[in-house]
């Protein structure tokens, strides 16, 4: 593979990683709801990024057009309905944040252990799989459409209907009594 | 493609600062977004997954994924509101009426 | 470090040509926009029988330059209590969203930024979709109950008119079989039609839908001077207001590029294969000698020696591109040498492309600039009826209609014009059904409340 596309590779993986991360964090952090959206907006763009640079293009439109265009233009819409002021005032941590961040710790460095372990890791050779050059690539939207329509059809139809539910439910929860 | 553990490393950051996020804070709506960045985080996974194994299914299921974290956001966030629109607030530990 | 430096070497002598492009889009475009502006202003006093900016320059023409001068120098106002950061970003996210919309598009077969891209169309889309963020956050951040509501309506408004939008643009795509825009275009060029000529309903849900979209009139109660100031851009003054301003102008010409892509075409011109009809190669030519003509004779008439001199040169200018117009199709005719045609082809698609992309993209927003000074505003409930009740079920019903339509054509095995069989009486049933729909509702809700106000937040 010429050593740009190598090099391309590594900048946009780490560049969107280091956004995503640091977004991430921001997000559960601010005190004013409306940044942390923000923050939340710029860590999905930048796991779009990551998909794109997956080369599952499909699934990086997907991402832009649904999560951030969809669902965060809804959280904006619903902080800006319940934006409190006496709110940004009060405590934003729960009384359980020690314990709580000592065990989602604890988790992350079991998982961690065991992904480092496993000798897929970078540094530590052994790949039983090499991923498929990118030339070989079949056109990304045309595989997913012939997946998604021929393989997975039943469970595109169930998608479809949660989604009708999820609309009724939404409507009607949100709807003033007459 | 980087080796599959730079991806799975990073789903696992993400991850965890979305846990982190849904157990440590009190406005319900921040708890909504980091079960957002969770979602995501397995996205990310899934799609690593899809592109070293060259199966598109990988891809088919974080749409699913997608699809799935619409719905439940929105219906998530009517609930937020109808119960803003009764005891105005938006807090986690004052949304106690169920307790004795 | 060698490595590094290597690979910055490659990667400029592969992608210069984009990154150039790009840079002398982000360059170019505000002098565009202001001079569509200006188009926009001189056909407004034209409908209202007057002139229009004539002072500065000759015809008012340097007018946007010192619009632009104007918005630069004045002061920057913060409001009190607003939020800084969001402040700041908002704008920003309304013209990097529409900017970063126009990489995807192509105005020629070779005039395209980024190449190649498999999901084309979809991605000028989905990120000219984020410009929702810039009104929404900048009504925020005004701190300000007008420009909050007006923010609230307009980005309400902007996301019932997506799904009209997209479900027309999936009545094209059913056409075109592909997201790509260079196969989208070279699918109509197969069939030997626009897909607007076969999906006339689709067409005019997009129209509607854009419209709406690029908060244009009849449209633009959020943002109309007499209605809640001017909506969530009322604290934004000097640079920010223009960054807003050139984000609606680009998303207008976003919006009309894929119009003209997926309906009208693209770079082709009308009927592209049948041969017979290719005395239309001659009209661009014969359209900019009319009009070097007309300058001529306009030029005695003029007042002043600088004028006549300036009319001069634009007749000029009109001959040399009627030159460099005419020149592939002469190129093409059956008196010259085959092998000088065939040399020629590519100079042909590239020129007469871009020029009927560019002519088809300028109609398109005659035709937005026409609606806006005809046609009163609607009310914001009117609004969302149209977007809901009635632009919904239509694009929804003729995605379905024209579906069964394409089975139909595929096994009657109709092809290019005849295809319009099939598809014709699939637009008008769809149009009758979403009709009909919307008068039964009307006639329901007539019959409910018989006088209630209707609700401004519905």
């Amino acid at each position: 593979m010429p050593l740009r596309i190598l090099m391309l590779d590594q900048v946009i993986f780490y560049f969107f990683a280091a956004i995503a991360v640091v977004s991430a964090i921001l997000t559960v952090t601010r005190r004013n709801v409306v940044h942390s959206a923000i923050f939340l907006i710029t860590a999905l763009l930048a796991t779009a990024g990551i998909f794109l640079q997956l080369r599952a293009e499909f699934l990086f439109i997907v991402q832009i057009i649904l999560y951030v265009g969809g669902i965060m233009v809804l959280f904006v819409f619903v902080i800006m309905l319940v934006n409190l002021d006496v709110a940004v005032r009060q405590l934003q941590f729960a009384r359980q944040k020690w314990v709580a961040m000592l065990i989602s710790l604890a988790l992350a460095a079991q998982v961690g252990l065991m992904l480092w372990s496993t000798g897929k890791m970078p540094g530590q050779g052994m790949p039983v799989l090499v991923a498929a050059p990118v030339d070989k690539l079949p056109p990304n939207s045309e595989a997913v459409a012939r997946s998604l329509f021929e393989t997975y059809l039943l469970p595109f139809e169930i998608a479809s209907v949660l989604l009708l539910v999820a609309m009724i439910g939404a409507v009607v929860m949100a709807k003033k009594r007459a | 493609m980087l080796p599959i553990g730079h991806y799975l490393f990073l789903g696992l950051a993400l991850f965890i600062i979305g846990v982190i996020g849904v157990v440590t804070r009190r406005n319900v709506i921040v708890v909504l977004m980091s079960i957002e960045l969770i979602l995501n985080a397995v996205n990310i996974n899934l799609v690593a997954f899809s592109r070293l194994y060259g199966d598109v299914a990988g891809q088919v299921f974080a749409l699913f994924i997608i699809a799935d974290a619409a719905a439940e956001a929105a219906v998530g966030l009517g609930i937020i509101i109808a119960f803003f629109r009764n005891r105005e607030t938006v807090l986690a530990d004052e949304m106690d009426f169920l307790k004795w | 470090m060698q490595g590094l430096t290597q690979a910055t070497l490659e990667f400029v002598k592969q992608y210069w040509a984009p990154l150039v492009c790009g840079l002398a889009i982000v360059a170019v475009l505000p002098l565009i926009v202001g001079y569509v502006v200006l188009v926009e202003r001189k056909l407004m006093a034209d409908m209202q029988a007057r002139l229009g900016p004539m002072r500065v320059g000759p015809h008012g023409l340097l007018q946007p330059i010192a619009d632009a001068v104007k918005l630069l120098i004045k002061e920057d106002i913060i409001p009190d209590d607003a939020d800084k950061l969001v402040f700041w970003l908002a704008p920003v996210l309304s013209v990097g969203a529409a900017l970063l919309a126009m990489a995807g598009l192509a105005i020629g077969p070779a005039f395209q930024i980024a190449k190649d891209i498999n999901i084309g169309i979809l991605f000028v889309v989905g990120v000219s979709a984020l410009g929702i963020f810039g009104i929404v956050l900048g009504g925020w951040a005004s701190n300000s109950h007008y420009s909050l509501m007006g923010a609230l309506r307009s980005s309400a408004q902007l996301v019932s008119y997506e799904t009209a939008a997209g479900m027309a643009l999936v009545c094209g795509l059913l056409f075109a079989g592909t997201l790509n825009i260079t196969s989208i275009v070279q699918a109509q060029h197969e069939q030997g039609m626009w897909f607007g000529l076969l999906a006339p309903v689709a067409f005019f849900v997009y129209l509607v839908a854009s419209i709406a979209e690029t908060n244009r009139a009849p449209f633009d109660l959020p943002e109309a001077e007499s209605e809640l100031v001017a909506g969530y851009m009322t604290e934004f003054s000097g640079f920010r207001w223009s960054l807003y301003f050139l984000a609606e102008y680009t998303n207008m010409i976003v919006v009309a590029s894929v119009a003209t892509t997926l309906f009208l075409g693209g770079w082709l011109r009308p009927f592209p294969r049948t041969h017979w009809l290719d005395f239309i190669d001659f009209l661009p030519p014969l359209l900019l000698v009319a009009i070097g003509v007309y300058c001529l004779m306009r030029t005695p008439k003029q007042p002043a020696r600088v004028q006549q001199l300036f009319m001069l040169a634009v007749a000029g200018l009109c001959f040399t591109v009627a030159v460099v117009l005419a020149a592939p199709v002469l190129l093409r005719t059956p008196f010259v040498n085959p092998s000088l045609a065939s040399a020629a082809k590519p100079f042909y698609e590239g020129i007469h492309g871009g020029f009927w992309f560019i002519f088809k993209v300028s109609a398109y927003l005659y035709f937005f600039m026409w609606l806006r000074f005809t046609i009163p505003r609607y009310r914001f409930d009117q609004l969302m009826r149209l977007g809901w009740h009635f632009l919904i079920p239509l694009s929804i019903i003729n995605v379905l209609l024209i579906g069964i339509a394409m089975i139909a054509g595929s096994y009657l095995h109709l092809e290019g014009g005849w295809l319009l069989l099939a598809t014709i009486p699939a637009s008008i049933i769809a149009l009758i059904v979403a009709l009909f729909i919307l008068a039964m509702e009307q006639k329901s809700e007539r019959q409910q409340a018989g006088g209630a106000t209707p609700d401004p937040y519905a």
